[in-house]
């Protein structure tokens, strides 16, 4: 019983490590490589610890705008979705019964539809409202952010009414009447009633809108013109190759994304600590007690630690000075690059010889400036096969090789042209 | 306490697509009575109710308070205020703000409001509760927290739709007497909604007894209990043993009945049946478990009735005793507790006699099923 037990564990600590191996091993590597100053993501050869990418992302003008690009783009289609999508799920409960399910079926359709099709869709759309309107070509309606917030939009506030629908099933109607009983217009009951039960599904509504268009690339490659997103910009550079300062973006991301998620996770659990002493709730949201704050809550802890350990790299990177090593490593690789330089020239030196040695000795040894030439005046030595196998050293191999290799030439420029 | 404001329906009439709510509802509330509704579940006692206070429109007929018509009116133009069945108190708003729901959305200031508040927290004897949330109220403090809050708004009729079936029995009695005690004291007219006769015979005014839609009965609840105008309204109203049969004969507003399996029986007729109850018609007769009693002997008179004991139990204030006439009718007796031992076993044959003014005789009709 006993050891089947302890099976049982160790196959879960097995299966546990491997499944978080494989949702967060990637993002982890991907982190390393941005400490790491070789010019290419990798993590080995690992060369020396280094800050540098950091800063030749923040002076990366392209992903700067790209940044503020997406942010100005998320704002406002946080606004138009959670609208939508609030206006949407009111509907949907105002809406006779009947109807209701074919409703509740053409409001998420744009969640199904392919990223794509709504962009080239928004595109064409808006371009035709624009001639409709005679507009001249460069209008508003060709502006990219709107473009791309209306396009993104499109499909944002479908997530957005799912959200509100979620949270309606909940709302007593009851407490409407009540208010338009107790003489507030419908208008107030919806605003002092009904929208501040509604307040939580705002917000996570707007944040899920927020990172839903902070990441969207399908939708936003048709319509961001002259104003390209973060994610735009991101593939753009991925397409002229890549420097690990992408790295150094996503690992900021990632420390982001762990702070507020331990944040969320600290509120929680101290509402959930409060309530299962008997706290009152109004004791909870308010004042704010540091011994008590630690006390059983494993994921403040985790905070904390979180934050100092952020604080310490940053505070590491402004007092550490990778140049000192990189000149180190630079001079390694020199005097590493001079010996394999000079192993090589001693080679060849070595097989010169053995051929001056092996053909006639007509001219004498003091004759190297042609090589071949003693062999093909002496023995007619042209047709040796070992000439091929003397030659091949210094000569590259056939010019097409490489490519073929791998790819059988799929990369080879000349391609398109023999196409045509 | 007349001062109050009156409430009438008129031939109103209230149907979903073919299904009829309520049917040609006539009644006439005076202002300052505390009136119910009483009726099984699913009865349309509600419907009226949602009538009354503005939620929806009769399809046919008026409904006046204060003797102006208010259909078409939405319910914040309406006089009234309606305590719901689950209370539906504003979870995230404080006691006090709940309370003076009414009187922020006519704009009154904060000074103002919480002075009110305080004062009707006084007047429910929750005083120093007015920072909490409703969710940390107990089930007898929010319902006082939404009467309070209803009154707050001064309104002419206060409509309660079954508001203590959530108590527990201790507190749904303290409840009454206290809504009872509230009633008289801010002397405006209660329209109370419940399908426990309890509360309605203990609390009000007047009665209106419903059946799937339709009103049977309005009256005090004394003559609804004792004079009851339909088979439905004696059989709904408290308990009864019924006893069916065709009438054979009428003297002086009392009818001898003879029944199905309980040979003949003498019952005064009901006044709402007088003069259409004829001989020869099919009957029903009510004798209350109260009204039935031990006999010294047979004296073979038409209120007689020779019963077996099935078995007997103990109620405290009473003796209930199950009998059994004959071809098996099954009857129930009530008999206070004197002090004596009046346990019986099964199988003792008992002669029962009753007044004749306390049974009484209607024409059949649908019973309330249990």
């Amino acid at each position: 019983m006993k050891s089947e037990s302890l099976l049982i564990r160790v196959g879960l600590v097995i299966y546990l490590v491997l499944f978080f191996t494989y949702l967060l091993g990637p993002l982890f590597l991907m982190s390393i490589t941005a400490f790491n100053s070789a010019s290419f993501p990798q993590v080995t050869p690992w060369e020396v610890l280094s800050f540098e990418w950091f800063s030749v992302l923040f002076n990366d003008q392209r992903i700067i705008s790209g940044i503020t690009n997406s942010l100005i783009v998320g704002f406002f289609t946080v606004i138009l979705s959670v609208t939508i999508g609030l206006a949407g799920a009111l509907m949907l409960t105002q809406i006779w019964p009947k109807i209701r399910a074919t409703f509740y079926t053409i409001i998420i359709a744009p969640i199904l539809i392919p990223g794509v099709v709504l962009g080239i869709s928004t595109l064409v759309f808006w371009d035709r409202v624009n001639v409709m309107l005679g507009f001249s070509n460069d209008s508003f309606l060709h502006n990219g952010i709107l473009l791309t917030v209306l396009g993104q939009s499109t499909f944002i506030a479908s997530y957005c009414m799912l959200v509100f629908v979620a949270r309606l099933q909940r709302y007593d109607v009851g407490l409407t009447e009540a208010a338009l009983d107790l003489g507030a217009t419908h208008v107030q009951a919806f605003r002092k009633i009904q929208l501040p039960f509604l307040a939580p599904a705002m917000g996570s509504a707007a944040v899920l809108a927020f990172l839903a268009s902070f990441e969207n690339y399908n939708t936003t490659t048709f319509t961001f013109q002259k104003y390209p997103t973060l994610t735009i910009e991101l593939a753009q550079k991925v397409r002229y190759g890549i420097n690990p300062s992408i790295a150094a973006l996503a690992f900021i991301i990632v420390c982001l994304t762990i702070f507020f998620a331990l944040l969320h996770e600290v509120k929680n659990r101290r509402a959930q600590l409060a309530i299962a002493n008997g706290a009152p709730i109004g004791a909870v949201s308010n004042g704010f007690t540091m011994p008590k704050f630690f006390t059983g809550n494993p994921a403040a802890v985790s905070l904390a630690v979180f934050v100092v350990a952020v604080v310490a790299t940053i505070g590491i990177s402004r007092v550490y000075d990778p140049e000192p090593a990189k000149a180190v490593l630079l001079k390694e690789k020199r005097a590493e690059q001079a010996l394999r330089i000079e192993a090589l020239q001693n080679r060849m030196r070595e097989k010169r010889l053995k051929k001056l040695y092996k053909g006639p000795d007509i001219f004498g040894s003091g004759n190297s400036k042609v090589p071949q030439a003693p062999s093909k005046i002496g023995a007619g030595g042209v047709f040796n096969p070992s000439n091929l196998d003397s030659a091949s050293p210094a000569k590259p191999e056939t010019p097409q090789s490489p490519g073929k290799g791998t790819f059988g030439n799929v990369f080879d420029p000349g391609n398109l042209n023999n196409d045509n | 306490m007349s001062s109050g404001v009156g409430v009438d329906l008129e031939n109103m009439w209230i149907k979903f697509g073919d299904f009829v709510a309520v049917r040609d509802a006539n009644v006439n509330i005076k202002g300052g009575d505390f009136f119910s509704f009483l009726g099984p579940s699913g009865c349309g006692k509600t419907t009226i109710l949602r009538a009354v206070s503005g939620f929806l429109d009769p399809s046919e007929g008026n409904i006046l308070i204060g003797g102006k018509n208010m259909v078409g009116k939405g319910p914040n133009e309406r006089p009234t205020a309606l305590i719901f069945q689950n209370l539906a108190l504003f979870p995230l708003m404080k006691v006090w703000e709940n309370i003076t729901f009414s009187m922020e959305v006519r704009g009154a200031g904060r000074a103002e409001r919480q002075k009110r508040a305080d004062e009707l927290l006084e007047m429910i004897a929750l005083p120093d509760q007015c920072d909490k949330l409703p969710s940390e109220l107990s089930g007898g403090q929010k319902q006082r927290v939404a009467i309070a809050r209803a009154l707050c708004a001064q309104p002419d009729v206060l409509l309660l739709d079954e508001p203590l079936s959530a108590l527990d029995l201790k507190l749904r009695q303290h409840m009454r007497t206290e809504l009872r005690e509230i009633q008289q004291r801010v002397g405006i007219t209660f329209i109370y909604i419940t399908h426990d006769q309890g509360e309605a015979l203990t609390m009000s005014d007047s009665v209106a007894v419903m059946r799937e839609g339709t009103i049977d009965q309005i009256a005090k609840g004394k003559s609804i209990y004792d004079d009851p105008s339909t088979a439905f309204v004696a059989s709904f109203v408290g308990e009864n043993n019924v006893f069916r049969g065709k009438v054979n004969s009428i003297t002086n507003g009392h009818a001898i009945i003879s029944t199905n399996r309980s040979g003949e029986l003498r019952a005064r007729v009901s006044s709402a049946a007088s003069g259409t109850l004829k001989v020869g018609d099919d009957s029903m007769m009510f004798i209350r478990p109260e009204a039935l009693n031990i006999a010294e002997k047979n004296s073979d008179t038409h209120n007689n009735i020779v019963a077996k004991v099935r078995h007997s139990e103990f109620e405290g204030q009473s003796y209930n005793v199950f009998l059994e006439g004959s071809e098996g009718k099954e009857m129930k007796m009530a008999l206070i507790n004197r002090g004596e031992a009046r346990l019986y076993d099964p199988g003792v044959e008992l002669v029962l006699e009753y007044d004749a003014n306390q049974a009484v005789a209607l024409p059949a009709g649908e019973l309330a099923s249990e």
